[in-house]
Parts: structure tokens; sequence; C-alpha cells
């Protein structure tokens, strides 16, 4: 369905460059949901504003790579036709969904608006369809709705709007990037439900990208985690969460809590601060904060290899072997 | 028995939305009728959604807003009807860490002066040289370099500017912390690094801690005991064990099947348990009722 190759993306601010992606590779199948989980300067919400032509240029720079989406390199397209595919068989939510909605238009017209230039429907047929689509994101009482404006909805009312917006032209990809992040989490257990049934009855391919492992936990096939615009790890979800084989994939996992704290009890703790991506240090750049890393970790970064005694796509960029250590610490 | 650090009664507050198109303005209850007490080094979580009330709560129990009635008892001083020169002595007390550090740091105040001004306020720590130094013991206290005193907020990362709050919130020896969301802004790497931040001070200062969140899995961990709020109530409160384990209130519920669990085989296949906020109404004859062992659920009279 998607698949990216060699895709690096610069930055640059004050006179400095950084490489925000770098040599990123990955590939979605039909019908299958990734989850892409990253912090601050992880690279995840960079590459899928590449992905889809949105990114600020400049300061940011597509260095070099393909992305093919249905036989179309998007990142060759010119933008007219990236704007075909956007909306239509792409749909993208974000984080914020009242800066991505317009406040002076109704929203049935923002419902209408991709069903009209996208699929050749007239405004009352649009209106029609839009009405549905507010019903099948759980909005009650669409036909009413859909003369309000963004701010008679609330929050969570919005992010259901930005969905039913997303998926108006059943999108063959989905890409939704922390959708439920500002939501009460009432409300994002609401609009993950919503999200699954979708899938089943629409098809869809999916990337959701998200800080929170629980979220991942519940909606993706295949989990990929992210450190300073490269790959640390990815694979089955069940896989990667049974035995994680990155110490930043396991340091994130060991540092949520679990139930009561035992008496004098601590979290366990990454320690040092997020990446600066204008000063990576050499090597693998989780490397300062890894207790586990080794002298080769320190001078050479290492590439994505296939772990071979877990399941099938369960990969690592590491060049220590994670359990050993662990059992050796234990 | 001890007596309670901080005791809150009946705390309420409204909104009316003035003007508005046909000029009668909507009253927001937003604080409505709030009760709870805070031991000597407990932790109590106020946990909640976007409009329940609680960072509202927090900021009424500081006096950063006024309440429209009831009573702020801190260490057995009623505080809402004080004089701002009165409550001095117990502000220095209580003090605040807010969610968003890069807010909360002047831009242009270097992070030491930013530490040392309370101290300054209020005439404490003696002269410059042994500010200076009491200075950098509270950035060696917050696991930061005392050499950073000479920068400026733009060169920290988020989880170090919250760092530098919480270094000027302890400044004065407070006894009392409202953490509003102190962890919500923050990486997921860095959030443990603050919450043992905070239980290392609990313990070295016997800091009482009000933490006001919305990651109920934090709570569960870092807190003694939680009140729940909605819509300007608490629904539920106790000790975390009895609330977490054995929720009563339909919204403490439909809250606790909605956290996301960071573990695929149990977070597939859970039921979310469905509540409309919306449509929820409070009765006339509601009332916390303690259920067993402190445990407080907002009910009818069961008689």
């Amino acid at each position: 369905m998607l698949d990216i190759r060699d895709l690096s993306v610069g930055f640059s601010r004050d006179g400095r460059f950084a490489r925000v992606i770098d040599g990123l590779s990955y590939a979605v199948a039909k019908g299958e949901t990734l989850g892409i989980v990253g912090e601050s300067g992880s690279g995840k919400s960079v590459h899928a504003l590449a992905l889809l032509g949105l990114l600020p240029q400049p300061p940011g720079k597509v260095l070099g790579g393909r992305a093919v989406f249905d036989g179309e390199d998007l990142l060759a397209l010119p933008e007219s036709r990236l704007r075909d595919l956007r909306g239509a068989r792409i749909g993208v939510v974000f984080q914020d969904p009242m800066t991505a909605l317009n406040p002076v238009l109704t929203i049935g017209r923002q419902i209408a608006e991709p069903l009209i230039r996208h699929k050749g429907m007239s405004m009352r047929q649009a209106l029609d369809r839009a009405a549905d689509l507010l019903a099948l994101v759980g909005i009650r009482d669409g036909g009413r709705r859909l003369s309000q404006f963004p701010h008679e909805f609330s929050g969570g009312m919005r992010q259901r709007v930005m969905i039913a917006i997303a998926i108006s032209c059943e999108p063959a990809l989905l890409i939704a990037d922390e959708p439920t992040t500002a939501l009460d989490v009432t409300v994002q257990g609401q609009i993950l439900d919503l999200m699954a049934g979708l899938r089943e009855r629409l098809g869809m391919t999916m990337i959701w990208i998200t800080h929170d492992m629980g979220v991942v936990a519940g909606i993706a096939d295949t989990i990929q985690v992210m450190y300073a615009g490269r790959i640390m790890e990815r694979g089955p979800v069940g896989a990667v969460f049974a035995s994680p084989r990155s110490a930043y994939t396991w340091g994130l996992l060991q540092s949520l809590p679990h139930g009561a704290r035992p008496p004098g009890g601590r979290l366990h703790q990454i320690p040092g601060q997020p990446p600066d991506m204008f000063a990576l240090p050499p090597g693998d750049p989780f490397a300062p904060r890894n207790p586990f890393a080794t002298d080769r970790c320190r001078v050479e970064a290492p590439p994505l290899r296939a772990v071979t005694d877990s399941a099938p796509g369960h990969s690592v960029a590491a060049w220590y072997d994670l359990p050993a250590l662990l059992g050796r610490a234990a | 028995m001890t007596p309670p650090l901080l005791q809150v009664r009946d705390l309420r507050r409204t909104y009316r939305a003035r003007g508005g198109l046909f000029g009668g303005g909507l009253v927001t209850r937003a604080v409505d009728g709030v009760s709870f007490d805070v031991m000597p080094g407990e932790t109590l979580g106020l946990v909640g959604e976007s409009g329940s009330g609680k960072s509202t709560t927090g900021r009424l129990v500081m006096g950063l807003e006024q309440p429209d009635a009831g009573q702020v008892v801190f260490d057995g001083t009623e505080l809402t009807s004080l004089s701002a020169t009165a409550k001095r002595p117990f502000r220095r007390r209580m003090q605040i860490v807010f969610q968003d550090p890069y807010a909360a740091l002047n831009p242009r105040m270097r992070v030491g002066d930013f530490v040392e001004e309370p101290l300054v306020v209020h005439g404490l720590g003696g002269d410059a040289a042994a500010r200076h130094d009491a200075v950098a013991a509270l950035f060696r206290t917050v696991g930061l370099d005392p050499a950073f005193m000479r920068r400026y907020p733009h060169e920290f990362s988020g989880g170090q500017r919250q760092r530098i709050g919480i270094a000027r919130a302890i400044a004065l020896r407070p006894d009392f912390l409202v953490a509003d969301e102190p962890i919500t802004a923050l990486d997921v790497s860095i959030q443990a690094q603050i919450v043992n931040l905070f239980q290392d001070l609990q313990e070295s200062m016997g800091l009482a801690l009000l933490f006001i969140a919305h990651d109920l899995s934090m709570v569960r961990y870092l807190c003694t005991r939680v009140a729940v709020m909605l819509k300007g109530r608490i629904v539920e409160a106790g000790p975390v064990g009895a609330v977490f384990e054995d929720a009563r209130h339909p919204y403490t519920q439909a809250l606790l099947s909605a956290v996301p669990i960071p573990d695929p085989a149990r977070e597939r296949g859970r039921r979310r348990l469905p509540f409309d906020a919306g449509a929820f109404e409070f009765q006339p004859d509601d009332a916390l009722r303690d259920i067993g062992g402190g445990h407080l659920v907002l009910q009818g009279d069961p008689r």
C-alpha cells in the first residue's frame, strides 16, 4: 500500500542544520494498522507531513527518498496531484481539530466539500452523505448539526467531524497524527472504538501516530518505535510488547506505572533529555541515555536488523542483545 | 490523631458568561460544593476530565481565585476571609507547580533569578551570597547542574523547565504543594523522572501534595487517596486501592474502563463502559456517603 525508502528530511534554524529524518524505510500492507510511537524529535510527525506534501519548506526540506503509494511516488508528485490524493485516497486527521476546521464555514459545507470535489457530487447529494457520515462517527441529529459552525461543537465532537471528513471519500489510507491526544480519556475511548469499527467496515489501512503505548497496544497490528528520526524497533505489537529488543522501547515500557506503588518504590526512569536534533551524538542516537550502550553504540549507528528469535517482522536497530543483557543484570 | 493540614469545605465558584446573544448570561458552576482534606505529607490525587473543575479547585485552594462560598482551612486557619497581608505567612507554606513550565517562566529572566525571587520577596535566605548558595542547593535538589543558573528558559528542555518550576516552588520550604497537571506536557520518558522527583521531595521535606491529573495510571501509582470530579463535584473519593479496584460511581467506572493499558493482550477485547456526561444530572438527595473505610461515593439517600 505504502512503501517508503530512504526518506531523509532536513531542517534549518538560525543557520544551523539538522537531519530530522535519517534514511527512513518502512512499508505498510493493505489493511494493516501501523502504530508509530515517539517523543519530541523522533520525526514521527515530520515524516507524515513530508509524505503528505505538507512540510513547510523552508525551514524543512526533503533531502531524498521515495514514498510509493499505489504506484505513485508521493515525494515526486506535483502539488495539484497531491491535493487530489489528500482527502480522496489518503485521509488525514491531526491532533487539533480547531485549527484544521474553517471557523466561518458550516460543518456541513466542510464535510461536503471533498465529496463535491473528488466524487463529483452535487451540493444536495454531498449534504445528504455528510449527514450519514456524522451518524457513522457517532454524532446524533446529524441533519441539524450540518448547519452549525465548529465553535458549536465540543473538542471530541470536532475530532469526530475531522474523522468524518477524512473518511468521507473512503480513503485507502488514513494517516492520524495524535488524533486523541487533546481529548479526554472517555472521549478517546469512543474515538478508538469508532476507528476500529470503521477500519473493519471500510477495510482501511491506517498509520496511527502517538506517544501513548496503551493506545498502540489497543489499535495497532504493527508498532514502530522512532527516536531521533530513525526506527529503533518495529514488529508485531504482541512480540514487541512481550519482548522488546531496543533499550529505548524497553525503557519506555518500564517507565509506565503499573498498579499501586510499592512502599519506597520509584518508577524506572530513562535518564537524560530528548535528543537535540541540532547536536546529535555520533553512533546510536539513544546511546547517551542507554545504560546498556556498548563502545560500538557510541561510534557507529546500528542498522535495522531482523530479530531471529522472535515473531517474523520483528526488527531492531541495536548492536547489543537486550535479553542477554537483562538476564545478566537480573 | 493528626489534624489535616488542609481542609476544604463546600467550595463554590461560578462563572457568568457575560453579554451573549440574549444578554442573560449563562451560569457555569465550575466548582459546586467541593470538600476534602489533605493530611500532612500525604498525596491526594484530583482527577477528572476537562470542565470537571479540578484545576479551578486547585486555584481556589491556592487563593489565585476567590471562591463564591466555602472555606479553605490551612493548618487550622481559615484563609478565604483573610486580608492579603494576613494570608502572607500561609502563602509561603503553600506553593503551586503548573502544567506548562514554559508559560510559568519569565523568558527574560535568568532561571537562577527566577528560583531566587520568592526568597527575595519574602526577605528570606540571608544576603545575596547566601541566597546564591541556597539557589545552587535547590538546583541540585531538583537534579539540575547549578552551572545552569545563569541561563535563560529557552535553553532548556520541557523536563528541565519543569524542574526549574519545582525548584522555585520548594524554595520557601512549603508544607503543601499543588501540582496542576505537572507531567501532562512532558515526553513519556521524562514523566517518570518528574514523578520520582516529587516522591524524593515528599520523603525529604515531608511535603503534602495535591496532584491534579487526568492520567489515572499515574495517580494510582503516586497517590494515597484520590477524588474524582465531574461537573464541579466530587463523585467518588477514597484510598486509591478502594476507588480503583472497587469503583462504584458510574462515571468512575467509565473513566477507569477507558484508560488504555500498555499490554496488547489485555487492551484488545476490552470493553469500555459508556457514560454520557452531557446527559448526566445530579439528584437533589445526592451526597458523598461513606461505604466503608473512607471510600466515599456520591449517591442518593439509601433509606
